[in-house]
């Protein structure tokens, strides 16, 4: 196994067992995924354009962009915020709070989804009073926005945690003598150390929401031209028995979303920082 | 704080509230109903598959991408990681394209006799691939951590390869490996994209817990939509307890070692 046994170099069953693991996940992970942007690309880049350029097919792919890039930015600060409030406060119901930030990690997306559209939906009391003043959340773009913001809340949090404890108290008490306020301080002493952190925290949550399914078949009511999103575009396009379409939009973001990873992982490579899994 | 009310404590307290009007009996009753339970039965089913497959292949894998040089060893670091980037819709496309009709490997299957594309075989694929990085992060994280030198004493002093690792380097990952199979099995329970679109969600065959949930709501069939989610919901608080347990034991663990 894990044989320190340098000088001879791992044994011929070290190696057997090294290369089924290799071959496992080149099978199961990149042969599909070349085979899905092959496929995708295979009439050529026009016609790939053309796809993606369909009317639905476009408004789909601008519904997700956008909603994932504002779910983006806004869980950079709320993450960054909520990571804070965790590390610096001791509050009382500390413990239960910081399992609650991991629960979208834990509970099926779809869960997510049904618990949401019954609590924002319009037979609640919190739906209907917003309907009231003339906002629809579930069946709307809000709850995509919502549902997005549930399943990445880990991301940022658990991304910045860490960095946020490993900060030494002297130096805020070090600007608290020289007479920086709190806002200062936060920017002085705490953005800086904790700003890659934040970043590919907030990286990893729009590429999450650029692919997310479960909750949104759920709460956004799939509206074409609406509230319809790439991901169940993809979906009713499979279906209905065009592949190639799906293929497109699939292979659009896809590389949007590898490109988003690379990104982030480069960022945590360089930070030393450990991402939430899931 | 506010913040975290709204998105999640709520949420939760609603779907109690509302499962209450209906009545938790009557939910409850309806996942006992033959559909909910076979659609159980098989989330069960692929949990277990996965946890099994996912210990080996974590343990192993995590072992050859921290302790080995090879070839391979970036690609195979790059590729255990990108489950987490794919859409769930996208896996199972990429599937269908590969195993599906007119797919690359599909005479392959066909003269072997198996059907994948919407029966049990796709449902298996799809899940181990969702699931691929939890074990092996775990652990390859915790082995770079721990270091070389135990295993490295441990060969020294005579012990062979296998002693090494059940003696030495198990125990050292035995809390890694459980994380990852606690994430692995509430990711296999929540997976719900891909088997949807590899399995097709046909009742009694390869429907899950989750697609069961689905077509129940755009049936109508609330009742058993509310009790399969109460479910869920319950099993995957109960696993997120056990996922804080460990999160507690391994701090208490590595400042054991910080202070040593």
């Amino acid at each position: 196994m894990s044989s320190p046994r340098h000088a001879l170099g791992p044994s011929r069953f070290e190696r057997a067992l090294r290369s089924s693991v290799v071959l496992y996940v080149v099978l199961l992970v990149m042969l599909p995924l070349v085979v899905l942007v092959g496929f995708g690309l295979s009439d050529g880049p026009a016609s790939f354009c053309e796809r993606l350029m369909a009317p639905a097919a476009r408004s789909a792919l601008w519904l997700t962009l956008w909603t994932a890039l504002l779910v983006g930015t806004l869980n950079t600060f709320l993450g960054a915020a909520t990571a804070w409030v965790l590390v610096r406060y001791r509050l009382p119901a500390r413990a239960v709070l910081s399992a609650l930030v991991d629960l979208p990690l834990a509970i099926p997306t779809l869960v997510a989804g049904v618990m949401l559209a019954i609590l924002y939906g319009p037979g609640s009391l919190i739906g209907s009073s917003f309907h009231a003043w003339g906002l629809d959340i579930v069946f709307a773009r809000p709850g995509i926005v919502l549902a997005l913001l549930f399943v990445t809340l880990p991301f940022v949090v658990r991304a910045v945690e860490p960095l946020l404890s490993e900060i030494d108290p002297a130096e805020e008490e070090a600007a608290i003598v020289l007479g920086a306020g709190p806002l200062r301080r936060f920017f002085t002493v705490f953005f800086p150390a904790i700003l890659p952190a934040a970043i590919s925290g907030g990286i990893r949550s729009l590429g999450r929401a650029l692919g997310e399914f479960g909750s949104i078949v759920v709460i956004a009511g799939n509206i074409p031209f609406k509230t319809l999103t790439a991901p169940v575009f993809i979906f009713g396009e499979i279906e209905s028995g065009a592949p190639k379409t799906a293929a497109a939009v699939s292979t659009f973001l896809l590389l949007f979303a590898l490109g988003l990873h690379a990104a982030a992982r480069m960022l945590e490579r360089r930070t030393g920082v450990r991402r939430a899994a899931g | 704080m506010f913040y975290l009310g709204a998105v999640l404590v709520c949420p939760m307290a609603a779907l109690v509230v509302e499962t209450g009007h209906i009545g938790i009996g009557v939910a409850l009753a309806a996942v006992a109903k033959p559909a909910a339970l076979s659609a159980l039965r098989m989330s069960l089913v692929l949990v277990v598959i996965a946890l099994v497959a996912n210990a080996l292949v974590g343990t192993f894998g995590a072992i050859a991408l921290v302790r080995h040089r090879f070839w391979a060893k970036g690609l195979l670091s790059a590729l255990c990681d990108l489950p987490l980037a794919v859409s769930p819709v996208m896996i199972g496309l990429a599937f269908l394209l590969l195993l599906g009709r007119g797919g690359l490997l599909t005479p392959l299957l066909d003269t072997i006799g198996v059907k994948v594309v919407f029966s049990f075989p796709g449902l298996v694929i799809a899940t181990l691939f969702v699931t691929l990085p939890f074990t092996i992060r775990e652990i390859a994280y915790v082995l770079e951590e721990i270091g070389q030198s135990e295993e490295e004493a441990a060969s020294t002093l005579g012990a062979s390869p296998w002693q090494t690792f059940f003696r030495v380097t198990l125990p050292n990952i035995r809390i890694a490996l459980g994380y990852g199979l606690l994430m692995t099995a509430a990711r296999t329970l929540g997976e719900f994209g891909a088997v949807l679109v590899l399995g097709g969600s046909i009742s009694g065959q390869t429907q899950t817990a989750t697609t069961f949930i689905q077509d129940a709501i755009e049936e109508r069939q609330l009742p058993d939509a509310y009790g399969m989610v109460l479910v869920l919901g319950i099993t995957s608080v109960t696993l997120l307890l056990g996922l804080e347990w460990i999160k507690a034991r391994r701090q208490a663990t590595t400042t054991g070692k910080a202070l040593k």
